[in-house]
């Protein structure tokens, strides 16, 4: 297929994997911090073909997994209300709250429908205008600025039934933060998608400030060892800088229409990370002109008391400093099917990817 | 988080979730000898004869999608299930639930394309029975086979699977993921208009062309719901030998691929209508190969991977690349990825 298997042959593959190993002499540790590479590294099983100086951790790039437990009893208790009709992504539906989940909610008569884009959630708003239709916003800037450009169409089109409940983050503040709490990386996988819309001058500050490198990369294996490539060459040459593999797409400057759309629906604020707490200016709440479009504004509920569960440790997995097989659960309590934590849900997780794609050799 | 007490959509998706369902409720209560088996079809002997006997509830949104509608698959499905069973399928029954205000004509469809599927397989459809229930109570239309055959001369251990040893070959009769994909791009949700057309069809005239030839076929088995993927998942399950895949000699349309590049799906677990697993002796493997090509519905057949001695009870997959991941059961119903 044309634009794929370019990026999967097998001969340059493992040529760059021979490359890589002549070039790395010094011990690196890399962190991904996009869900879509940390499925890609485990699908093509990009570990296998490393050698020893190198290793891959997963960091905190997946939305499902970030997203805290009380976002998701809230959204359960939208979903309690008379005449809502809940649109999610499919991946949120199965994540656990504290007592329950979206999935058992619909079983027991919740009004909950899986969509694949927040356009799917407007018609569905246009289709029921005597129900209130909440779309569960959920990710980075792969999907923020659809979750603007909805808003923006719901007020055009004179939508008042609709509105979003923002989880959106960004993926700044979480890079700087694990480097803060001293999680020891060599350098960072940067986030293809995430980085076609912000561009690359987001993480000039991680080579000026902590000097590590970053590269921006995309999601073929080629893209992969190629990036992993760039990392070593700049750690052995103590060069650390921003730079981007996925040249075909990432642009420096981004994409500068949805980045003035994002501006013009979302402002800054706290947020809560899974396994970071607070981080300031890290989550995307909704400006007040778009009140009306704001389940926050527009809701009033009671939400239950977060309980997290014991013994899971998708916190220290999504800082990198533990891997999926450290955690007790793993496989055990929690699999896929009935998964503890979010990282063992979505198949961008960590916990997923290592369960179905490398367990054994864990 | 305490268990589920209610049913779940994951139940019905043929993964894990189903497999403990089944094994929990319904074979912990009815439990006898011949369903704890748990085949795609149970074996019998009725006096001095032996018969295969299956069921199978079928229900499908939409009712008609590129390469067929429900009707084919009510045919094929308990053809298919008797068939990889090492049986002939001879009779089916066919039941009817029927939502008020369904069409007269689209019923009237359903109906001619199971006959003709039906005379196409050499099955008679003998007896049925027809439900009509309120608007809103059932999606339209659902349709219930249950068929039975005779049981082919020495293939009665063939669905056991304990004929399968180290050595064997494992093939697949063409393109795999076309139906999961065809019913998928058919639903207006996704917007994606793909040349796919499901490959539902009845194997029995195939299989009957491959056992005429050799009878060094070991197992088989339909790979519907849950794919390819998961007929290794559960063949592989508590054996002495593993299985090794080969994703470069796996058939995937392009379209295919296409869909599920864009899905975040994995085509091993997209389900089929119309293909099926066979394991066969390594020595025989190049001749049924050959015979599966010399097939209409086998000119795509491969040989995919094959039973090794290595990782016993585990599927494991050697990706395009090179590199090397486990093929396990998928949890529940495949999601479309985020970002």
């Amino acid at each position: 297929m044309k634009y794929i298997d370019e990026y999967r042959d097998k001969d340059k593959v493992l040529s760059l994997a021979e490359l890589i190993r002549k070039t790395s002499v010094k011990p690196i540790r890399l962190m991904e911090v996009c869900g879509g590479h940390t499925m890609s590294i485990q699908r093509f099983g990009i570990p296998s073909l490393l050698p020893e100086t190198i290793e891959l951790v997963s960091g905190p790039g997946c939305p499902v997994c970030v997203t805290s437990r009380s976002f998701i009893d809230q959204a359960i208790a939208y979903s309690k209300l008379e005449n809502v009709i809940i649109t999610t992504y499919g991946d949120l539906i199965r994540v656990p709250g504290s007592t329950s989940t979206l999935d058992k909610e619909k079983a027991a008569g919740a009004d909950i429908r899986m969509v694949y884009s927040i356009l799917d959630a407007l018609n569905i708003a246009k289709a029921n205008k005597h129900k209130k239709v909440i779309f569960l916003g959920i990710g980075f800037e792969t999907t923020s600025p659809a979750s603007a450009a909805g808003i923006i169409k719901a007020q055009m089109a004179g939508l008042f039934n609709f509105s979003v409940f923002s989880a959106h983050k960004i993926m700044p503040p979480p890079m700087a933060a694990l480097i803060d709490e001293g999680v020891n990386i060599n350098g960072y996988i940067g986030p293809g998608h995430v980085s076609t819309i912000t561009g690359s001058h987001i993480y000039d500050f991680i080579p000026q400030k902590y000097g590590l490198g970053v590269v921006i990369s995309g999601f073929e294996p080629l893209d992969l060892l190629q990036s992993v490539y760039m990392l070593v060459k700049q750690h052995e040459t103590n060069s650390p800088k921003v730079e981007i593999q996925y040249s075909r797409v990432v642009k420096p400057e981004g994409n500068a229409k949805a980045q003035d759309m994002l501006d013009e629906v979302f402002y800054l604020r706290k947020d809560w990370w899974r396994g970071l707490g607070e981080l300031e200016a890290s989550g995307m709440g909704i400006r007040d002109k778009y009140a009306e479009f704001d389940a926050e504004k527009q809701f009033d509920v009671e939400v239950e008391p977060t309980r997290e569960d014991k013994g899971c440790i998708c916190g220290d997995i999504l800082k990198g400093l533990k891997k999926p097989s450290d955690c007790k659960l793993f496989g055990k309590a929690c699999t896929p099917a009935e998964p503890v934590g979010a990282c063992m849900v979505s198949n961008e997780g960590a916990c997923h990817a290592y369960y179905r794609y490398n367990k054994d050799s864990q | 988080m305490k268990k589920n007490d209610k049913i779940l959509l994951g139940h019905g998706s043929g993964g894990r979730l189903s497999h403990e369902l089944i094994r929990d409720l319904f074979v912990k209560h009815f439990s006898n000898p011949t369903l704890i088996k748990q085949s795609d079809a149970a074996l019998l002997q009725l006096g001095s004869t032996h018969v295969a006997m299956t069921t199978d509830a079928f229900v499908v949104d939409p009712l008609f999608f590129p390469g067929g509608n429900i009707g084919n698959l009510a045919i094929a499905g308990t053809v298919n299930d008797l068939s990889v069973s090492g049986a002939i399928p001879r009779y089916l029954s066919a039941s009817f639930i029927i939502e008020e205000g369904l069409p007269f004509e689209a019923l009237e469809q359903v109906v001619i394309t199971m006959a003709e599927e039906a005379r196409k397989a050499s099955v008679e459809i003998v007896t049925g029975d027809t439900k009509v229930v309120d608007r809103g109570k059932c999606d339209k239309l659902f349709i219930n086979t249950t068929g039975i055959g005779e049981i082919r001369a020495g293939a009665g251990n063939i669905a056991s699977g304990d004929l399968i040893k180290a050595g064997d070959k494992i093939l697949v009769n063409g393109f795999i993921g076309d139906h999961g994909m065809a019913v998928m791009s058919a639903r207006n949700q996704l917007h994606i208009k793909a040349p796919v057309e499901s490959d539902c069809a009845c194997l029995n005239g195939l299989i009957d062309h491959v056992f005429n030839a050799t009878g060094e076929v070991h197992f088989m088995r339909d790979a519907t719901r849950g794919g390819v993927g998961t007929v290794m998942a559960e063949i592989v399950a508590s054996r002495p030998w593993g299985i090794q895949l080969f994703e470069a000699e796996i058939p995937i349309r392009q379209a295919v691929r296409g869909i599920c590049e864009l899905l975040g799906f994995d085509p091993l677990y997209v389900a089929n209508e119309g293909k099926v697993v066979m394991v066969v002796d390594g020595a025989f493997a190049d001749k049924v190969l050959q015979q599966l090509k010399s097939h209409p519905l086998g000119q795509d057949a491969a040989i995919i991977g094959e039973v090794v001695e290595r990782h016993p009870g585990k599927t494991w997959l050697q990706t395009s690349i090179g590199g090397n991941r486990i093929v396990d059961m998928p949890a529940g119903e495949q999601l479309p990825r985020i970002c």
